[in-house]
């Protein structure tokens, strides 16, 4: 069946601004927005560009706008979004080229939350002990991918780019709650500042858009709610 | 062509397991740039599901000598015996180390690391199947990718990040350096430095349908191998037998390792008929073959009969969601069943390739088979061939070897770096690539010559002639269309001529690489009158110890290969008949 697509592009050497561009594709119900990407970009107009690896989903390379919200292309089929399909570049990052940002602010969020585990202990010769229920108690932000849907989708952070932004947060929680982590003090307290987790108004874009499923709002509200009790 | 010149001591090209472990070594000795195509956290690493096998008998007695006879026995003898001791050696330490750095590994009742069975994995060689993959839950890659690059942010790695090696300088048969392209900007880079690891994955898109990300194109083979390196093993390509049906999306052996069985249209357990030991879990070589032979005996389910079933329907609910969650959603998302409930259609999908840059132990790059070592340049992970698979990897020993092989191609260029003085590489260094790119912008775009028309008709007929099963017949045909595709890739044309990423020009290169890789695979399978692991062929159905214990090593020569061969190095295991 024919799809119209129609795709916002940027081309920063030869355009002042974005404009929309309609394609027709013939697709499949079955087929995955990137498909359709790859249709028009290897066998139409080879400029179009877009970010993309693993195509199923877990390596966070194509997060982008699809019909007003922010979704993986590579993990929407083109029944579950109806015709014609409307995609542009994800919000609030600095559009580098079509469906191409500037991730590197997004990046230099993450780095700021110290997310890597802090443990001075020597631990020994074998593995550190953690409990399954300890082990439960992050599983749900280990799943981040890094493909900024949320941070993307979020108001505040499109008004206030200085805010950390959800995924940042996320990976923050992944190690305050992980037992064997002991940097929790030096984690709230960079979080605690005007642009950390206190900046969350609650709109649960976030949550809506992450295609890992993670619980966003509540790991805000957790590292809120943590921060408040440390302090 | 803006060209920006840089200076480091050492070069790690790639991101993914294997090139974050060896950053890790070699960061703190030396000024040292990891650049990579891919954001690292988006490296296939992180697809990468069920596990990463270690001794570590936290549920069952293990040891590490029977992981190493299942890697012998699984390589179908042909993964040379010290490395793999190695391998099995280091597992342990490989595991509680990445542990130590974070990896939020499953855990036991006893709060120890958590296992489960795997494919070919055996306790007491071969009684039964071992508990013995480490796991988070089905995100095993992801963790590991994860934890690695973490890591790598602790200790302030420099990453190069959309940045793709496209070119190496050796002068004298020393390294001077590599040649980058930047994405974002199509400036050329050059870094001086004389130390370069090269850890950039497999090249599982020489196939149609298949697990491996769109960026697995062999790159780094790719380069050495225009340079006149041999590539080692390459006839040796590992089918997954559970990829989902048409789109090759992995569904993991670990289903199969919490009890989950391959039936047929009729509803019968097949592998009962092909391995009554140990059934589903037999090594992926046999199972894939399995899967063909049903499909081709009438066996296959669906309009088409192409297809057989994953049934996981008896597994319950809990099992599903706790061990299984990420391969359970691919389904729901892409084929709209519920795994629960149903069963799920696969075929079997490319997914693992056993050949590679050859190297030594020490993770160095050889340059013949005679086991010439060529200075400061190493090879790690998937892109190389060390030999630890041999003709067919065992499930979970992959992650083993990025990290195990990673962490030495690190050490390496320590070594070599304390013992060397800096060298200089010259500034016309990028002369080759800069004429290459400017070629491919000039020449003016035709829809015959498009980069997406002749990889569609590599991916797909060597998906035709030289998959599962080979003959002389379909190789020597598929060694025909090759040449015709080389023809037309010599007029290779381009659509878009912007600087920006110009992620066209970039697959135009790739496709030269998977040109490279499909010729030396190819050239090696036809060369291999024998079956062995993972190289299957219908005329020649035995496996052929007299002729035939030894590695292939294909030099670029041409349009095709030349071929050398190299003795398995032997250990305690003789080499017997491949039963399970
Ligand atoms: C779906 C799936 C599931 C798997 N599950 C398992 C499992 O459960 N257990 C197991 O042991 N194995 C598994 N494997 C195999 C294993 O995951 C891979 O073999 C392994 O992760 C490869 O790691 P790597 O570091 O060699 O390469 P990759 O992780 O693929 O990384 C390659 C890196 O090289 C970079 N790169 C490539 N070319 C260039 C260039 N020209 N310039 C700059 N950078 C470049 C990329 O950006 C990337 O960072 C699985 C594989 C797949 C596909
Ligand atoms: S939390 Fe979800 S949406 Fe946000 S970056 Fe991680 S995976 Fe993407
Ligand atoms: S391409 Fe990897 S998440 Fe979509």
């Amino acid at each position: 069946m024919d799809i119209n697509l129609k795709i916002l592009r940027y081309d920063p050497e030869s355009d002042r601004k974005g404009h929309w561009e309609n394609y027709i594709v013939d697709a499949e119900p079955e087929e995955r927005i990137l498909d359709l990407l790859h249709k028009i970009k290897w066998f139409e107009d080879g400029s179009l560009s877009f970010r993309r690896s693993c195509a199923h989903g877990v390596c966070g390379s194509d997060a982008m706008v699809i019909n007003g919200e922010n979704m993986l292309a590579c993990q929407v089929l083109v029944k579950e979004v109806g015709n014609p399909i409307k995609i542009e570049p994800i919000r609030g990052l600095p559009v580098v080229k079509d469906l191409i940002v500037d991730m590197e602010p997004f990046f230099d969020s993450y780095k700021k939350v110290m997310p890597y585990l802090i443990n001075e202990k020597e631990p020994g010769d074998r593995e550190r002990l953690q409990s399954p229920e300890d082990r439960d108690k992050f599983e749900d932000t280990t799943k981040c991918i890094l493909c900024a849907a949320c941070t993307t989708s979020c108001p505040v952070f499109w008004t206030a780019d200085t805010y950390v932004g959800p995924a940042a947060i996320v990976n923050a929680h992944r190690f305050v709650f992980d037992s064997r982590d002991e940097g929790t003090k030096q984690r709230l307290e960079i979080l605690k500042d005007v642009n950390g987790a206190f900046r969350c108004r609650t709109a649960f874009n976030c949550t809506s858009a992450c295609p890992r499923g993670i619980q966003v709002t509540k790991a805000i509200e957790d590292i809120k709610r943590e921060t408040l009790l440390n302090s | 062509m803006k060209i920006v010149k840089h200076s480091f001591d050492g070069v790690i090209v790639g991101a993914g397991g294997a090139g974050l472990r060896a950053a890790i070594e070699a960061a703190p000795h030396m000024k040292l740039a990891v650049i990579t195509k891919l954001y690292p956290t988006r490296s296939h690493t992180g697809a990468a599901q069920g596990g990463m096998s270690a001794a570590l008998a936290n549920v069952e007695e293990d040891n590490w000598n029977w992981h190493a006879f299942d890697t012998v026995k699984g390589s179908d003898y042909l993964a040379d015996q010290p490395a793999v001791d190695i391998l099995c050696k280091e597992a342990i330490d490989a595991v509680i180390e990445l542990e130590h750095w974070g990896l939020p590994f499953s855990r036991l009742d006893n709060g120890k690391i958590a296992q489960r069975r795997f494919g070919g994995h055996t306790v007491k060689e071969g009684e039964s199947p071992a508990f013995r993959a480490c796991y988070a839950a089905d995100r095993t890659g992801h963790m590991i990718l994860q934890t690695l690059y973490q890591k790598c942010v602790s200790m302030g790695v420099t990453f190069f990040d959309e940045f793709q090696v496209l070119d190496i300088k050796i002068e004298d048969g020393i390294c001077q350096g590599v040649i980058a392209y930047e994405l974002a900007t199509g400036d050329i880079h050059i870094f001086e430095t004389r130390a370069v690891t090269f850890a950039t994955g497999g090249f599982g898109k020489i196939f149609k349908v298949s697990s491996n990300a769109h960026s697995l194109t062999g790159d780094g083979p790719g380069i050495l191998y225009q340079k006149g390196i041999p590539l080692e093993d390459m006839e040796f390509y590992q089918f997954h037998p559970t990829g989902i049906y048409r789109l090759g999306i992995l569904l993991s052996e670990a289903a199969r390792g919490e009890g989950g069985i391959l039936r047929n249209k009729d509803g019968e357990r097949f592998m009962e008929r092909y391995a009554p030991s140990i059934k589903d879990l037999a090594p992926r070589d046999m199972v894939s073959r399995a899967i063909a032979t049903e499909i081709s005996e009438g066996n296959g389910a669906g309009p088409d009969s192409d297809y057989v079933y994953l049934d996981l329907t008896h597994l319950g609910a809990e099992t599903i969601k706790k061990k299984l969650p990420d391969i359970t959603d691919f389904v729901r998302t892409y084929v709209k069943i519920e795994p629960i409930e149903e069963p799920i259609p696969v075929q079997p999908t490319a997914h693992y390739a056993m050949g590679g840059i050859p190297t030594d132990v020490y993770s160095r790059v050889l340059s013949d088979e005679k086991g010439t070592v060529l200075p400061g340049v190493y090879a790690a992970g998937e892109a190389a061939c060390v030999s630890v698979h041999g003709a067919n990897r065992l499930g979970t020993n992959s992650l083993l070897d990025i990290v195990v092989f990673g962490k030495r191609a690190g050490q390496s260029m320590v070594d070599y770096v304390t013992q060397t003085k800096p060298n200089s590489i010259s500034d016309s260094a990028s002369d080759d690539l800069s004429k290459k790119i400017q070629n491919l912008i000039d020449k003016e775009h035709t829809d015959e010559f498009s980069v997406a028309n002749i990889r569609k008709d590599l991916q797909e007929s060597m998906e035709e002639n030289a998959k599962i099963f080979r003959t002389k017949e379909t190789l020597e045909k598929q060694t025909e269309i090759l040449e015709e595709l080389r023809d037309r890739y010599e007029n290779v044309t381009i659509f878009d001529k912007s600087k920006v990423h110009n992620s066209e020009l970039v697959e135009a290169i790739e496709l030269d690489y998977l040109l490279d890789m499909s010729e030396a695979t190819v050239a090696s399978a036809l060369a291999r009158n024998e079956s062995r692991g993972a190289h299957s062929r219908q005329d020649f159905p035995d496996r052929d110890d007299t002729n035939f214990m030894k590695h292939s090593f294909a030099f670029k020569k041409d349009n095709t290969a030349n071929l050398k061969y190299k003795d398995v190095e032997l250990g305690k295991y003789e080499p017997m008949e491949r039963k399970y």
